[in-house]
């Protein structure tokens, strides 16, 4: 079994059509809705948690490569500009999923690509704009 | 045995003076006892960087031709507002300033997202700033109107000058109500849901020279990356409060007003710092050097985490509507373990202080140290103490009636009345 954070953006003629619904019936995926969001212009966004076996993940990335929806890994929507963080630890006990960690006894501040799950709640909480996430 | 700060300057320049972080002290007491670290070891170092807000610079930009007098004008850095009531051509920028065009708290929580911090960090970064002014003009200094790029290096003088850094406690944020607010101590979420610190407890500088044994004006210190020295204490310096048997304050009380050449900073030790809701602000990285002259002196650099409490209040109401008491003590080394207890709920902690950089900044100011270029000096005089009584007194507000005035007539309406 493999999982891969997925970033899925629907160009506006998919948007009335059950493709995570196909996902899950057809191709035996585990999904996890993470966020989703629609554009005024109705474009979709989706981020996902896809969870399968590696000949059912191959499968359904190709369907979604049929169907012109854009996959992306998450990893990709999520800048951490380390350069910017003076580690303080202010998102530490905001961040839900662990991705934003403090190191003990060190006091080390590190951010874990794998964790995140975009959820924007360290945006408004790091002074140092530290985090930023395309979506 | 007691030394003093020259027998410890002699030992700096020869490369021989033993100097340990305020974090290393703690185990070289533990390992050599009392009486023999006081004797082994000359200089503990300390260091600290959060947002500071009473942090500015000013700045003599040069005269242009012809001549302006921006003094009583209006002049800003980047569209950030400098006060410019000085000479013709000395501006002082504030940390918290904000663009006369930023929407601020209108749909709240405002972003912040560049005030006067972030302009020091541009300038010490040595990036192009935009300058511009407005006059009314005079015999002597014709012109109006000023729009230039200059950077650091073109000013005559570029020195940071904060009126108050480096407190020496700080208090535990949390929040009673149940609704999110959006403090200086950072957002703060309902019903006890998280806490916030701002000190690096045993590393910080003041909690190592509790009762300003050894720290006085003309310290010479670790500014922003370069070389600064205290100017006097703070404003708010408040050493009257309640402390441990050891001296520590147990809420905040001591702070420092300091200054140093920004020409020599840096912008890693000096960072623009926007709060939601809050508003812009400057972190600033800053260590003291603590001459070990007694064991007494000692004693106080080798206090853990464990020995350092601070104040548990709440940021949505006690905080703002100034209503006495508090939710408790808690350590530093509390703190740090990542969760404390408040009103017997467990509840995660975060810091707005890095205590990773004051670590860092310790061992520059150790390091300068041990290579001989940099001195301790005698302080003029000593901060005013537990024993001084200083105090940090509220505002008496008091009404003014209609009408009323304390500034006299000027000329004009008087000719008027005549």
């Amino acid at each position: 079994m493999i999982t891969k954070r997925l970033v899925l953006s629907f160009p506006p003629p998919l948007i009335d059509q059950p493709v995570t619904f196909e996902l899950v019936r057809k191709y035996n995926l585990k999904i996890n809705i993470l966020r989703a969001r629609i554009t005024p212009r109705e474009q979709g966004r989706l981020v996902v948690e896809v969870t399968g076996s590696k000949k059912d993940m191959d499968a359904g990335l190709k369907f979604l490569d049929e169907m012109k929806v854009e996959v992306k890994a998450l990893a990709l929507d999520v800048k951490f500009h380390d350069e910017r963080c003076i580690e303080c630890s202010a998102c530490t006990s905001v961040c839900p999923s662990g991705a934003l960690s403090v190191q003990r006894p060190e006091m080390r501040v590190s951010f874990n690509h794998e964790k995140c799950i975009a959820c924007e709640l360290c945006i408004p909480v790091c002074p140092f704009n530290v985090m930023e996430i395309v979506f | 045995m007691a030394k003093t700060i020259q027998e410890i300057n002699d030992k700096i320049k020869r490369g021989k003076a033993v100097v340990v972080t305020a974090e290393e002290i703690i185990d070289v007491v533990k390992k050599k006892g009392r009486s023999k670290a006081a004797h082994d070891v000359d200089v503990v170092t300390t260091g600290t960087f959060a947002p500071m807000c009473s942090s500015g610079a000013y700045f003599n930009i040069g005269h242009s031709k012809p001549r302006m007098k921006i003094g009583g004008g209006k002049a800003s850095l980047n569209e950030v507002p400098v006060y410019t009531g000085l000479a013709a051509v000395d501006v002082f920028l504030g940390a918290t300033a904000i663009p006369d065009d930023d929407p601020r708290n209108k749909i709240h929580p405002g972003r912040f997202p560049y005030g006067g911090g972030h302009v020091i960090e541009d300038l010490v970064a040595g990036k192009d700033v935009k300058l511009t002014a407005k006059a009314y003009g005079t015999d002597c200094y014709p012109r109006r109107k000023l729009e230039t790029w200059i950077k650091l290096a073109d000013m005559n003088q570029a020195v940071l000058f904060n009126i108050r850094n480096c407190y020496q406690n700080y208090n535990v944020a949390v929040n009673l109500s149940d609704r999110v607010i959006y403090t200086y101590m950072g957002v703060l979420q309902p019903n006890l849901r998280n806490a916030t610190y701002c000190s690096a407890g045993q590393l910080s500088p003041l909690f190592n020279d509790p009762l300003y044994r050894t720290i006085g004006m003309g310290t010479r210190i670790f500014l922003g990356g370069g070389i600064g020295y205290v100017v006097d204490s703070g404003t708010q310096h408040n050493p009257t409060v309640p402390r441990t048997e050891k001296g520590a304050p147990r809420v905040g009380a001591g702070t420092l007003s300091v200054k140093g050449d920004l020409k020599q900073m840096n912008p890693r030790w000096l960072r623009g710092a926007s709060f939601t809701g809050y508003g812009a602000s400057l972190a600033v990285g800053l260590g003291i050097p603590i001459p070990i002259l007694n064991e007494e002196i000692l004693d106080y650099t080798s206090a853990t985490d464990a020995d350092l409490v601070a104040t548990v209040v709440d940021y949505s109401d006690a905080y703002p509507n100034c209503i006495a008491g508090n939710l408790g003590e808690v350590t530093y080394a509390q703190l740090k373990s990542g969760a404390i207890e408040v009103n017997g709920k467990k509840i995660p902690t975060a810091a707005l202080s890095s205590y990773a950089r004051a670590r860092e900044i310790a061992a520059i100011l150790k390091g300068w140290i041990e290579k001989g270029s940099f001195l301790l000096t005698e302080p003029v005089f000593l901060l005013p103490s537990a024993d001084s009584g200083v105090t940090f007194k509220p505002l008496n507000e008091r009404p003014i009636n209609n009408n009323e005035t304390s500034r006299p007539a000027t000329s004009q309406s008087a000719l008027k009345v005549a």
